[in-house]
């Protein structure tokens, strides 16, 4: 099977005229900020924790110092049990640079178990993160979907306050 | 129906504000502007307006980051490329037009979180001409001031009586990070950055945020706030940035451009006699003498007035008597709500330290380099 038109190779595109290669230098040190240095350090610590909009009483994780509905300033941590149940899941076939991946990569929104919640709220404290041991088949027949799940911490030494310091989440 | 600058907030004004993030920064200066105002974040404002360029945030569509900290989450929130005075622009047309009775602009820089500045400013240069490796990117403004001394007959001198004058009266003013008692010998004995540009002449960064509540006459009266009348606004922009061998070298057409529809919206002929005080683009040395000229506020060869003492804050016609951005620093696309920020506070009589009388004022900003767009405003209480 070919496709029409012969294939340059990446050396014969550089030296074609109207080719201009530039890499760009652009480095940044954001500041966390209040709120997401708190969670953070957190992460570090084995803890999920949220911050309560005192107007609202919504929970939110991520957390921040202000909630965007009410604009009004966050109140009090509170910490999460880490629980929680898969909201959405997909499966990623292609990394971000565009290879294939050796074993495809189930992520997920974790809706999280928090005081006062029911479940079924639109709104909630939630986790975008991988989920391990889950099969394709069972993203896409959606029998993942409300799964009992947990997070899976890497070993406190390597924990160094990221959201990677969560490996994934993992049914219990 | 007039527009009015009804509520002002900001935070910042540090050359690094590392324990807040921006969009903490954003929250902060906004419940401060609409305290300010008597408004509603989530009640009262039609829409939000805010002024930002993805490289300097260093994050990509950074449009959607702009809602949630000033209360346009779910709300009509537009975001400009741009400094902070276009969008104030969209604002007044939005106010004059009927459109919208309240409008909230929003400008913030975090330059401390920018690890390679001179990266970033050589990415805005054309991928042709980048390619030659230009050295300091700050180079066009030297190629400005050298052909500005040549036409003007200003001296090296002249330009730091500038950086004087500004560094100096920055002293009073507590938004100031850089702010310096500065002599001309100072200045003089310094190497030039980009010649014949010192450190002394170039502008710091500060981290800021400002944001700026807009709002019609009606609702001015209604909230009984203390309205500054924003009573003309324009920009321009000259022949793009990736043809800079065609911009006029040595003096600023966009200015002067943005400065003749401004006027006309104000309805001003002759603007050294019909207005009281300016904050000016300053944040290299020459561009204070050459905005002057642009605007209409000296004739050619402004260093001969400055000379004189007539831009000091107790001479004829006080210019940037905020110590403008020498004092205050640069903050990439919040340097004009910055100083929209020092006139406002002027035209209130709550400018402490730096006050000085005045009834209208002009504020003229610009991109800075490697743009060649500017934006004038024309304000009164």
């Amino acid at each position: 099977m070919g496709i029409p038109g012969r294939y340059v190779k990446e050396e014969e595109l550089k030296r074609m005229a109207g080719v201009i290669e530039y890499k760009p230098t652009a480095k940044y040190a954001y500041s966390a900020g209040q709120a997401l240095s708190v969670f953070l350090k957190g992460l570090r610590e084995g803890k999920i924790v949220g911050r309560t909009c005192n107007s609202c009483r919504r929970i939110m994780v991520p957390p921040r110092e202000f909630c965007e509905y009410c604009h009004s300033p966050a109140g009090e941590w509170v910490e999460l049990p880490g629980t929680g149940r898969v909201e959405t899941a997909s499966v990623s076939y292609i990394s971000a640079r565009r290879a294939k991946l050796r074993e495809p990569e189930v992520v997920a929104i974790i809706r999280l178990d928090a005081p006062g919640y029911r479940g079924d709220e639109p709104d909630f404290p939630g986790i975008f993160h991988r989920l391990c041991g889950v099969t394709e088949e069972e993203v896409k027949g959606g029998k993942v979907f409300g799964a009992r799940v947990r997070p899976r911490w890497r070993p406190e030494g390597e924990r160094r306050g990221s959201i990677t310091d969560i490996e994934c989440f993992e049914r219990w | 129906m007039r527009a009015a600058v009804l509520g002002i907030g900001w935070h910042g004004f540090r050359p690094s504000v590392p324990e807040l993030s921006f969009a903490e920064m954003m929250y902060e200066a906004a419940v401060r502007a609409y305290e300010d105002a008597g408004v509603e974040a989530r009640e009262d404002i039609d829409v939000f307006v805010s002024c930002q360029e993805d490289f300097w945030e260093g994050i990509a569509i950074s449009d959607e980051f702009a809602p949630d900290p000033i209360g346009g989450v779910m709300r009509p929130t537009m975001t400009v490329a741009g400094d902070g005075l276009q969008c104030v622009g969209q604002a007044f047309m939005m106010i004059r037009s009927g459109l919208a009775e309240v409008v909230a602009v929003e400008t913030h820089a975090k330059p401390s979180d920018v690890k390679t500045l001179q990266g970033v400013y050589e990415l805005a240069l054309d991928p042709q001409l980048r390619t030659l490796g230009p050295g300091n990117p700050l180079f066009p403004a030297g190629l400005d001031a050298v052909a500005y001394m040549k036409r003007s007959g200003a001296e090296r001198e002249h330009l730091a009586l500038v950086a004087v004058k500004n560094r100096n009266r920055g002293l009073r003013n507590a938004r100031a990070p850089h702010a310096a008692r500065i002599t001309i010998e100072d200045v003089m004995a310094s190497e030039p950055v980009v010649y014949p540009l010192t450190a002394y002449e170039i502008a710091g960064y500060t981290d800021v945020a400002v944001n700026v509540v807009i709002a019609s006459e009606r609702k001015a009266r209604e909230l009984k706030g203390e309205p500054v009348w924003l009573e003309g606004i324009w920009w321009s922009t000259e022949v793009g940035s990736g043809t800079m061998e065609w911009h006029e070298w040595g003096r600023m057409p966009s200015m002067k451009a943005a400065a003749r529809e401004a006027y006309r919206q104000a309805g001003i002929s002759d603007p050294r006699r019909q207005t009281d005080f300016a904050e000016v683009e300053d944040r290299f040395s020459f561009m204070e003498l050459l905005s002057l000229e642009e605007l209409g506020l000296a004739p050619e060869g402004a260093h001969r007035l400055l000379e004189a003492g007539h831009f000091d804050a107790k001479g004829g016609y006080p210019v940037n008597p905020s110590g403008g951005s020498l004092s205050l620093g640069t903050s990439f696309e919040a340097t004009g709500l910055v100083r929209l920020l020092e006139a406002v506070l002027q035209l209130r009589g709550k400018a402490g330290g730096t006050q000085v009388e005045g009834e209208r004022a002009i504020v003229a900003s610009w991109r800075g380099v490697p743009t060649y767009t500017s934006i004038v405003a024309v304000l009164s209480r």
